[in-house]
This record gives structure tokens, sequence and C-alpha cells, in this order.
């Protein structure tokens, strides 16, 4: 599959960012420190993130700024987490959210 | 018909060419800005204001065939890329047309690349005769290609 | 915990800083929240030059304006705190707020407020439209130019008013393939330079058509689309499908309000600029007197008219606090002059329209 990370574009100059690991669903990838997860996973060609609780459609990410909550996952072990606007850091765990996810006390 | 499709008929660039006498005499700029949108930063680029606009911004830019010399200093200026500088004057049968590029690959002089007409259609390869891309122009190149003179007001884009 | 300012200005894009620059530099104390890691608004996405008058930001990339107005409160920092990463949640009785920052909340007391919320993305409904890979404008250019990575390989465009023309055209210059853009009426809506952009790059402009489905399970993998009539109505045996891993809906902005119908300002419902708005003067000020509004939260427009608005604002705002001033009264006579200007022509109409009739209801024309 051809990356969709943009290498060279005409307007804009993408910094230079460290690459890190992290696991999704307990297999490894590999991103940039400090991108949103959602974006990571994106570029990795993974643009299901969960499924509704209800009826089971395939949910993504949409709004990209933290308001839709259609991105939420649980992150190293926390829920509803809006992976479009937490960075990512090395060694993050990141699995799909099942169903409502359970909060634990 | 513009407003349906986006591309410009004929008809509706009447308006907007240089009658033959202009045209035999040298380049000359084809401003393809046919709308009374609220712009005006082609009339402070123009070394030799022959671009107008009597009303305000809101009015089309009038381009004095006269006045114009064919720099080209409008074409990266356009926000709307709208503007393209025509030479008949090239060589005897075949004539240039200079526009602003702005995607990956800019190519290089020499380079022979893909012309395409305001549908995006094919016309067919064209040789690349200059590229102007100075950080004054802040990454809008322009660049100029050789093309059939029957051609020259048909050839609007390029796929590189 | 509780702040005390004069002027608090709720939203960092185009509008809110300007209003915010503006009222420090007159000499207000001022407080700037804005709920994103960045201020700038939906300036730091544009990679485009902007229309307008070449007095004020014409031919300039709207990432460059939103450095420009970075620079710009930066200048007045002594007076202009911003708070970042900070929501304006809920306006009290007696001119104060609540703001939610992280995990800490505060009060903040203050004279005038200037609220600058923007406006959200509207949606469209057809089949499978919750698929991943269905994005509004918004999100497409985030991931694009903030995050540098393209939201697919194919995409199909929908609405062709300016937002749908110009993130084609970035799509195109991020590398990703524009295989249609699809526009319910007969005619494109944007600006027709921008469609000429993109026709000349060979994307399709399927006007008088609509898309009926999203193909796909767990993602989007086509669309089928078919032409529309006059009523809007399916044309049966029109359908056909287009591959496609991506679809964007441009398909219009609804001002954000929500704050202004908390502090009970009265609302008036104007379809040209997108929806309910706060009633306003003039001088941008709604029915609460401590209260004003600039940018798209005020009816969809650009980000140069919310420049002036905001300037308007922060003018207005800094008098209501330390009285009639003539600075104040000029930057005011110059940014109406200048949105005057820009509103004329025949583009302009809708807005203008919109705009009458709001300045009607309120009293001034």
């Amino acid at each position: 599959m051809t990356s969709l990370r943009i290498e060279k574009h005409p307007v804009l100059n993408f910094p230079e960012r460290k690459t890190v690991k992290f696991y999704f669903e307990g297999k490894e990838y590999q991103g940039f420190e400090g991108e949103p997860i959602a974006a990571a996973l994106h570029a990795a060609g993974i643009k299901t993130l969960r499924h509704s609780p209800q009826k089971n459609r395939a949910r993504g990410f949409f709004c990209a700024i933290g308001r839709c909550s259609s991105c939420i996952m649980e992150v190293d072990g926390q829920i509803n987490t809006m992976t479009c606007i937490t960075p990512l850091k090395e060694g993050m765990q990141v699995k799909m959210q099942k169903g409502h996810g359970h909060i634990k006390p | 018909m513009l407003k349906n499709d986006g591309i410009i008929t004929p008809e509706e660039l009447t308006p907007v060419l240089p009658p033959l006498a202009r045209l035999e005499k040298g380049p000359v700029a084809i401003i393809e800005c046919l709308q009374d949108i609220p712009c005006d930063p082609c009339v402070s680029a123009c070394p030799t204001k022959a671009i107008k606009m009597k009303e305000g911004i809101t009015d089309k830019p009038l381009l004095d065939f006269d006045a114009c010399t064919g720099c080209g200093l409008c074409i990266p200026k356009c926000p709307g890329l709208a503007i393209f500088v025509i030479n008949m004057k090239h060589t005897v049968g075949m004539a240039t047309v200079s526009m602003s590029h702005e995607l990956l690959p800019v190519p290089e002089k020499g380079q022979e690349v893909t012309a395409l007409d305001r549908a995006g259609k094919v016309v067919g390869k064209v040789k690349v005769v200059r590229v102007i891309n100075p950080p004054a122009y802040d990454r809008t190149a322009v660049v100029t290609v050789e093309v059939p003179a029957d051609q020259v007001n048909n050839i609007r884009a390029i796929r590189v | 915990m509780s702040r005390n300012t004069e002027v608090f200005v709720i939203g960092g894009g185009p509008a809110g800083l300007s209003a915010a620059h503006v009222a420090a530099k007159l000499g207000a104390k001022t407080l700037l929240v804005d709920d994103s890691a960045r201020v700038g608004g939906q300036l730091i996405k544009q990679t485009h030059r902007f229309f307008g008058s070449s007095n004020r930001d014409a031919g300039i990339r709207g990432i460059t304006i939103a450095d420009k107005l970075q620079q710009d409160i930066e200048e007045v920092a002594d007076r202009l705190t911003v708070l970042e990463n900070t929501a304006a949640v809920g306006f009290y009785h007696n001119k104060e707020a609540g703001i939610l920052s992280q995990n800490a909340y505060e009060r903040v007391t203050y004279q005038a407020a200037i609220v600058c919320t923007g406006a959200t993305e509207n949606s469209l409904t057809f089949e499978n439209n919750d698929l991943p890979g269905i994005y509004g404008a918004g999100g497409v250019q985030t991931l694009m130019n903030v995050h540098g990575i393209k939201p697919g390989q194919k995409i199909l465009m929908v609405g062709s008013g300016n937002i749908g023309l110009i993130v084609s055209y970035q799509l195109i210059q991020a590398g990703v393939e524009v295989v249609g853009l699809v526009e319910g009426m007969p005619t494109i809506g944007g600006y027709l330079v921008h469609a000429s952009k993109i026709r000349r790059l060979g994307v399709p402009i399927h006007t008088s058509h609509t898309i009926l489905k999203a193909l796909g399970t767990e993602s989007v993998e086509g669309a089928v689309l078919c032409r529309v009539d006059e009523k809007f109505q399916p044309v049966p045996n029109t359908e056909f499908e287009i591959k496609c891993d991506c679809i964007c809906l441009a398909v219009g902005l609804t001002p954000l309000i929500d704050l202004f119908q908390q502090a009970q300002c009265r609302m008036v419902h104007v379809g040209e600029l997108g929806g309910l708005v706060p009633l306003h003067d003039s001088s941008m000020r709604t029915t609460n007197p401590d209260i004003f509004v600039a940018g798209d939260a005020s009816g969809i427009e650009e980000a140069t008219t919310a420049i002036l608005a905001g300037r308007i604002a922060g003018a207005r705002a800094y008098e209501t606090i330390h009285g009639k001033s003539a600075d104040a009264d000029a930057i005011v006579a110059e940014a109406r002059e200048e949105l005057r200007t820009l509103r004329s022509g025949s583009t302009g109409e809708r807005i203008r329209w919109g705009r009458e009739r709001v300045l009607k209801e309120a009293g001034e024309c």
C-alpha cells in the first residue's frame, strides 16, 4: 500500500520528527512522536478505529479536532480517549474500544 | 458554460483576448477572470499600471493591451491563478504560454510535459522553455511552455 | 479560582485574534481563550492565497495571515493574556463566565465579552454516510495541511462552494486524486476561477447531481451518484458508480451560537448567513449590551470579513469600558468601509442581503 504520508508539498514544510514505536491491537506500528494517534493509525492504513455499540457500524475519525467523539479508543488502558487530539508517545498501547468501554474503578 | 462546468467557452473568452495586431507585437497577458469578485492584487502587481479596476475591487480587471509588456509579474500574484501570458512571436508556427504552477514536481527547462486544455483533456506533449520560481513568488512558480501557435489559447495547464 | 479582565474574547480565529489585538492596543486589559492547542482558527490550514484588497492581506496565503495575526497579538502581550486549550463553557449573570482548561475550572469576570466561536460544518444525509473515510472539509484540511497525511488516494468532493473548490485543489497539491466534484445546483457555487483551476487539471464537476450512497463496509470503497431535477429529486436511471476511498463533504457551515443563546441574546434566523445568528448592530453588539459578536458566529462569510468585524468589535468593546475614543472610531470607520467594498458586486449579493436583514431587525436601517 502506498503510504498516505505527504513526503513533499508545494507549499507546506512538514518538520522532521522522531519516529516512535506503538502498538495497535497488540501489533507493532511506527509513527511520529507527538502526532495525533488517529493520524499515525491513518498513515498506517488503519481507518476503522472502533464499532458503534448498538449496530456494530465501523467508526473512524471524522472532525479531526476533538469534537465529534467518533475516534475514541482505549489508550494505555484509558477508555474514551479522543485519538485525533491525543499525541502519540513511545510504547503506547492502543486498542479498539469494545462497546461503551469499561471504566476501571 | 463557465458557471455550469468551470470551462470558459470561446465566446466567454473573447472580451479578454487582445486583437490580432497586438498579438503580433509580442507577449501579452490574458486575464481569465470573468466574475466580479472582491479581489485586486493584479492591479498593484503590474509595473506599467496596465490593469485597471474602475469601480473598485469587485470590478472585473480590465487590461490595456497596449500598456501591457507581457512581463508576467502579474501571473504569480493572482489568487485565482487566472492569468496567463502568451507570446505569438516565439518562432515560426510556435508560440509560448506562461502559467502559474503550484504543484510538485516543478519541471525543469528543456523538460517535456503534457499539455492540458481548460477541460483537463490532453492536448499533446510540449517543451518547457522557462521556469521562474524565486522566493519573491512565494511558492507559485511561473512555467513557460512552447506550443503550436493554434493551441495558444487552448493550452492552460500542464501535467509534469 | 477566578480571573478578572476588562475585555474577554472567546475564540482565537481571525475574528477573535483581531478583536483582542485592537482592544489591547487601544489599552484594554484583555483575555483571549481558545479551545485548540494553537490559535489561528481555520487559517492555519489554508495554504491558498486570499482574495480581497491588496491593502489588507490579499494575495497572501492563509497560513501566512495566521502568522501575522500571531505576531500582532505578541506585540501587545503586556495587556493581552492568551489561554490555549481553554474552552469558555458558559455565561453567568453579573458579567461572569466559566472557562475550563485541561482539568481546571475558573471563573472570569469581565466588562465586555466578544464571542467569536466560528461555525460548524453541515452534514449530508445519504446511505452509509457514517462510514470511516467520510470527512468534512475541515477534517480533510487538518489531516492534510496540519498533520501531513493524505485523507485517501482517491477522493470524491461533495459541494462546489468555495470550500469544496479550494479543498479539491489543495488535495491535488497534496498528491491525492480528486475523482470528481458533485453539486446539487445547476451552477457552480464558488468563484469560477477556483472551478477553472481544478477543471483544467482534469477534475470533472458534476452539477445537478447528488450522492445517493457510499459503498463499503469497514470504510469507503466508492459512491453512487445520480442526476437531480430542478426540485433536487433524483432522476431515475441516472445512477452511476464512482470508485473512491474517501468522500469529503463541503456542504456549508452553520454559526456556533450556543453561548449567545445561553446569555439570552435575541437570535434571528437568516438563511443567507447560515442559520441562527445573534441579533447585532453595526458595532457588532448583541442585544446584551456587554456581549459582542464577530466572525462566522455572526454569519458565514470569510476570514477577511472576520478580521474586519473583529476589529470593529474590539474597538467598540474598548469604548464600552473606557468611553469614546477617536482612535477606536477611526478603526471602526476604516473597517466598515473595507467591509462595504468587499461585499459590493454581484458575488456579494447574498451576504449583503443577509447582513442588511440583521441590521434592519436591529433597528438600524
